[in-house]
């Protein structure tokens, strides 16, 4: 499981976790987020995160 | 020596040009020049710091030395641009010039301010960037009522942060419903349904016209008469693109500084994004349009001229008592709405005659629907 965080507010998507308030179930990978997903920290998109950590 | 290319202004905006025009170009001297502290930080997360409880300290994510050197560039921190000779590829700090290969202006937005009569105005503080953030925590510490002028959606989101902080909120504003500009009705009045609940307190329809001090804080008095009493005031009323310089350098201006899809000015060699550009006719004061922005401005100063895209531009409100995704109709665009849902959770679509999606405003539950939605807008600008 991989961390991703937004590059432009520091938000970080944790793959083990998920963002269950956007329907995205706990265990998704990055690459099966949906492409216009978008940060919900500051709006900007998938491709506006970095990962920063694999666990 | 080759001549820099020079941004001026040092933050989402000028930070994630640099950023970008970095990753393409590794040697092309680079120098970025602000009037403030030169601090890295993301502006959305001002309206969400008393909730986190985090001091301007803790939102500040770089220094500008570590910036300087991630960016093999340099950054001049507290200084001001004084003017600006396109004719000669220079700028001007004061009496010393400085030539620029291009220049990017990067300078962001101002707040408005109305003048308020009253002994008790410097009290009222607009909250627009990481210094002027700290300057109203430090004020705020051991205070409890903030009065916020403006119902828009940094007003609603100040509402939400402040409360969650332990604060009180009284908003005043001249209009019927909050965000008036961007939201429906329905959607509006679940917001201000939510916010009410956390025990914000709405005055919609007069403006403050008198701030004084007495004992215990402020007293604000209402153009309708009403009195309130509060320690601190935010002005909330809304933004305005800075443009004097670029005036008087002789640059089109309109509702900011005019800028084609290759973000170029009316003059060569002179650029401009974010919140003080006026692309192709958009003045969007949102992160997701200034990061398209730079990623295509950093390919055109790359040397591979690149126009800018924008897809649909739904906007994230952070009121989390009552969330808010909106994607306002785009202009010029004409359509008839439905609204779905009740109490919390509203879906306002906003179609065209043909059946297209215009727009949306989701409240509550609703917002989980944004994905699929956003696949149905119209881009704005194709």
């Amino acid at each position: 499981m991989k961390k991703w965080q937004c590059i432009v507010c520091g938000l970080i998507y944790n793959e083990a976790d998920g963002w269950p308030d956007d329907g995205i179930v706990p265990g998704t990978r990055w690459e099966d987020v949906p492409e216009d997903w978008l940060c919900p920290d500051c709006g900007v998109g998938k491709m506006d995160f970095e990962m920063i950590e694999i666990a | 020596m080759n001549a820099p290319v020079v941004i001026i202004g040092t933050g989402l905006a000028g930070y994630n040009l640099a950023r970008e025009f970095r990753k393409l170009d590794g040697e092309t001297p680079l120098l970025l020049i602000t009037a403030d502290d030169g601090r890295s930080y993301s502006k959305p997360m001002l309206s969400t710091g008393f909730g986190k409880n985090k001091e301007a300290d803790g939102l500040s994510m770089a220094e500008p030395g570590a910036m300087a050197e991630q960016l093999k560039a340099e950054v001049r921190t507290h200084t001001h641009v004084t003017g600006i000779d396109p004719g000669h590829k220079r700028l001007w700090i004061g009496e010393e010039s400085v030539h620029y290969r291009d220049l990017v202006l990067a300078w962001g937005a101002e707040t408005v301010r109305v003048p308020v009569e009253g002994d008790g105005s410097e009290a009222i503080f607009p909250i627009n960037d990481l210094e002027d953030y700290a300057r109203f925590r430090a004020a705020a510490a051991g205070k409890r009522r903030v009065l916020i002028l403006g119902v828009g959606l940094i007003g609603c989101e100040f509402a939400n942060d402040l409360i969650l902080g332990g604060y009180e909120a009284d908003l005043v504003a001249p209009c019927e419903q909050v965000m008036p500009t961007l939201l429906h009705p329905a959607a509006a009045a679940a917001v201000q349904t939510g916010l009410e609940n956390l025990g914000a307190r709405f005055h919609l329809g007069p403006v403050l016209t008198r701030l004084s001090k007495v004992e215990n804080g402020l007293e604000a008095h209402l153009s309708d008469g009403e009195v309130l009493h509060c320690d601190l005031v935010v002005s909330a009323i809304g933004l305005r693109p800075r443009v004097d310089l670029a005036a008087a350098a002789g640059l089109e201006i309109g509702r900011g500084v005019v800028v084609d899809r290759h973000l170029k000015t009316s003059h060569a060699n002179i650029y401009a994004l974010g919140d003080c550009a006026e692309v192709d006719g958009l003045n969007l004061l949102y992160v997701m349009p200034l990061m398209s922005c730079a990623r295509a401005l950093a390919q055109t100063l790359a040397g591979t001229p690149t126009p800018v895209k924008y897809g649909p531009m739904p906007v994230t409100v952070k009121t989390p008592v009552c969330p808010l995704v909106v994607s306002p109709v785009p202009k010029g665009r004409e359509g008839i709405w439905s609204v779905e849902g009740q109490g919390a959770d509203i879906k306002a679509l906003c179609h065209d005659a043909d059946g297209n999606l215009l727009g949306y405003a989701l409240t509550g539950a609703a917002v989980m629907d944004k994905l699929a939605l956003n696949k149905a807008l119209p881009s704005l600008l194709a």
